[in-house]
């Protein structure tokens, strides 16, 4: 085994390890795991049997196999960032209507506390 | 029923953020001039002490946490309308532009639309005019809404607005909170779902504190973002489905009812 087939392996492994055990201490929720277990298994896969790579760049007529590992990269990075905008858009959402919701009971509670002290509310006329 | 013709409750909203200086004044004006509608301010997360004066004016006071913009206070003060069985839900604005004698006029144009706004510029001679980038933008917009909604709009960002029930129960649950949303989508939004919207001419006052921008650079990003917004706002599918909203706020609603 060479260098960098190590380094492949070592890598992906690392990513697993991670990945199982942030889940397990419930860090990561499964929806964002899905994507980085496949990024592992792939790196995995690539790392031990490296010819794969070669044949799928080949196939695809790519000069330089590592431009193949670039283009797959990026590709994962930017469905992950929009996965979070996607996420954090609905989460911005959630959190206005739960502010508007916290506005409105606040409101219900002022008006059911001064209830009974309405006569000497000189306020609430 | 509940809403006898000539005698619905009204529920006047009062967006506001930062507007300590006019907040007092408007609510006491609209109260001097439309004694019979309650008025709900909604503090939009404010720095000042625009709550405080609202409430010494005799305003019921919705306090968010941190500011919405006028999307997020608006659908809080839908909501509370929607709750509390209003009729009527009227937006007026709180640095005093919007002239609440014309209250009574806009309500009178509710026989025949779900949803009237208080158009500015309206009429001839008014003082007045936006020029440049600005009213192409205004003019697009009112012609691509007029189209739509098959009626004859010519001020779609006018924040003096009338919603009736039917209204009321669209914007509780769709009030966008993005830019322009809150006029310009709002009022497609309401049109998709079948709400019949049409205009009245009001008068505008200069605004008692703060002016809209009038720079060619300021006007010219207006009009870009206006144009983005309309394209969003045309092709995104009505009403939008968020795994939140619409159901907690309806069993809220359900118990709110049987409390007194």
């Amino acid at each position: 085994m060479n260098g960098p087939e190590a380094l492949g392996i070592l890598g992906a492994i690392t990513i697993l390890l991670t990945l199982f055990e942030m889940m397990r201490r419930h860090r990561l929720r499964e929806k964002y795991a899905v994507i980085w277990f496949v990024l592992a298994i792939g790196a995995l896969t690539v790392a031990l049997a490296p010819s794969l790579l070669g044949s799928v760049s080949e196939f695809l007529g790519l000069q330089v196999p590592s431009n193949l590992v670039f283009f797959v990269a990026s590709l994962v990075l930017l469905g992950l960032s929009l996965q979070h905008s996607y996420e954090l858009g609905r989460g911005e959402e959630r959190v206005r209507t739960l502010a508007e919701e916290v506005a409105l009971l606040r409101l219900r509670l002022e008006e059911i506390e001064d209830r009974p002290a309405d006569p000497d509310d000189p306020v609430h006329d | 029923m509940s809403s006898e013709p000539h005698d619905p409750r009204v529920l006047v909203i009062v967006p506001a953020w930062n507007e300590e200086i006019s907040v007092g004044r408007t609510i006491s004006e609209i109260r001097r001039t439309n004694p019979d509608v309650d008025v709900l301010v909604v503090d939009d997360g404010s720095g000042d002490r625009t709550a405080e004066r609202a409430a010494a004016a005799g305003a019921r006071v919705a306090r968010l946490p941190f500011n919405l913009g006028v999307g997020g206070a608006m659908r809080t003060g839908y909501r509370y309308a929607q709750r509390h069985h209003y009729d009527v839900a009227v937006q007026i604005d709180a640095d005093g532009q919007h002239d609440p004698s014309f209250l009574p006029t806009l309500l009178k144009r509710l026989d025949d639309a779900d949803i009237v706004i208080g158009a500015r510029f309206a009429r001839d001679g008014d003082s007045y005019q936006a020029r440049g980038p600005r009213r192409w933008a205004m003019v697009l917009l009112a012609k691509v809404l007029s189209r739509i909604g098959r009626t004859r709009l010519t001020d779609t960002t006018s924040g003096f607005r009338v919603a009736n029930r039917r209204a009321i129960s669209v914007f509780a649950a769709h009030y966008p909170a993005e830019y322009l949303g809150d006029t310009v989508e709002s009022l497609v939004i309401a049109i998709r779902t079948g709400c019949a919207v049409t205009q009245e001419p009001v008068d505008m006052r200069v605004r008692e504190a703060g002016q809209a921008s009038q720079s060619p650079f300021r006007s010219t990003i207006y009009l870009l973002r206006a144009v983005v917004a309309l394209g969003l706002a045309l092709v995104r599918r009505w009403p939008a489905n968020f795994d939140d909203g619409a159901e907690p706020s309806s069993m809220i609603a359900d118990e709110a009812k049987e409390l007194p």
